[in-house]
């Protein structure tokens, strides 16, 4: 799961990924309000499930670890 | 369409003061660079004593000079706003009279940064009833973004303007071929100004379903009228955020440089923005765009044909 998920975020930053599983992806700068919607498209297709509105927020994604404990929670990995 | 209109010019109005991004820094704890990479604005107007009837004023007075048609020949006036200042009546009457006109019908559309694409299109399908209808879009954001402590996110964005647009059967500078409109009150929350309160935007939700529909809107109309988007001559979009009006010109698969833009200058001034950046836009010949996003989640576009 986690390198499907590297592959994932690396596809949206557009950059190679300096950053610790538990650093905060936004305050770092690798993911903004636009990237977000589009992390959430690469992760729903990748990992075929929904991220619905209501989990479309920046603390459900602020890093690498809780990106992972999102995805073992909603999708089929 | 029940009546084949045209838009016979645009008007638009921005008050006098400049906020820079300097001087928004300042108050932020942010560098103007980063307010310029993160919305492509680099300026915006702020109105003073102004009201939003006076804005709206001003730019329906441009509009008609433009136009070179009398308030008199009016036969309906819509004005879309957000940032009204009380709950009724809206600013339209305030501009009516403002315009001297006292028994032509007037109505107020309260929609943010969607005004501009539902007054066009409603208009554009009560021109064979009412003649001359003067579209008007104005906002005062300033009240907006000075209502609460200043917040980074949305305190960037914002600036006070009018725009305006006379829609008419008579044969004009851009004949209106169709319209869509669309409104998900599902997402109504996600995008909210309540009296009293800050503004509340879920950025995220906004950029997701606005990356989205505008494409999809603008395809639908398209579509409906056997017109390719790399037909289109020019976009121009409610001027809501630079890298928003980039996404959709990548969606639709046309080159950047056709979504007209003048962002930069004036912020995003919600319902107003479409119709102030018309107001500076001269288009080729051709099948031209207009369209726009916002809280609701209310969306639309319009295609017109330019005749010259």
């Amino acid at each position: 799961m986690r390198d499907r998920l590297l592959k994932v975020l690396q596809k949206v930053t557009g950059q190679p990924l300096n950053i610790g599983d538990e650093d905060s992806l936004f305050e770092s700068g690798v993911l903004d309000s636009f990237a977000l919607p589009d992390l959430a498209s690469g992760l729903e297709e990748e990992f075929s499930f929904k991220v619905p509105d209501a989990d479309l927020n920046p603390r459900k994604f602020d890093s690498i670890a809780r990106i992972e404990a999102y995805l073992s929670e909603h999708a089929k990995v | 369409m029940p009546d084949t209109s045209y838009i016979h010019a645009f008007g638009a109005y921005v008050p006098d003061r400049v906020v820079t991004n300097a001087e928004l820094a300042s108050q932020l704890a942010c560098t103007p660079e980063w307010i310029e990479s993160a919305s492509g604005i680099r300026e915006r107007r702020w109105a003073g004593d102004e009201t939003v009837a006076d804005l709206a004023t001003a730019a329906a007075r441009d509009c008609l000079q433009r136009a070179g048609i009398e308030a008199a020949q009016l036969g309906l006036l819509i004005v879309a706003s957000g940032s009204g200042e009380r709950r009724f009546p809206g600013p339209a009457s305030t501009v009516a009279a403002a315009l001297g006109l006292n028994a032509t019908p007037v109505i107020d559309l309260p929609i943010a940064s969607a005004g501009s694409i539902f007054g066009l299109s409603l208009a554009s399908r009560l021109v064979g009833s009412y003649g001359e209808i003067l579209v008007i879009a104005a906002e005062k954001m300033s009240t907006v973004v000075h209502g609460a402590a200043l917040d980074q996110n949305t305190a960037i964005l914002f600036g006070d303007g009018a725009g305006a647009a006379l829609v008419s059967t008579r044969p004009g500078r851009f004949e209106v071929l169709d319209s869509v409109l669309h409104t998900n009150g599902e997402c109504r929350e996600d995008l909210a100004l309540n009296w009293g309160s800050p503004l509340h935007m879920n950025g995220p939700v906004v950029i997701r379903h606005a990356s989205r529909n505008l494409p999809a809107g603008i395809d639908e109309v398209l579509k409906r009228q056997n017109i390719r988007a790399a037909d289109v001559v020019q976009f121009v979009m409610h001027q809501a955020n630079q890298n928003l009006i980039t996404r959709v010109a990548k969606a639709l698969g046309v080159d950047a440089s056709r979504m007209f833009s003048n962002i930069a200058k004036y912020g995003n001034t919600s319902s107003a923005s479409m119709l102030i950046a018309a107001a500076e836009w001269e288009p080729s010949p051709g099948p031209v765009v207009f369209a726009g996003f916002g809280a609701g989640f209310n969306w639309g576009a319009l295609v017109a044909r330019s005749v010259r």
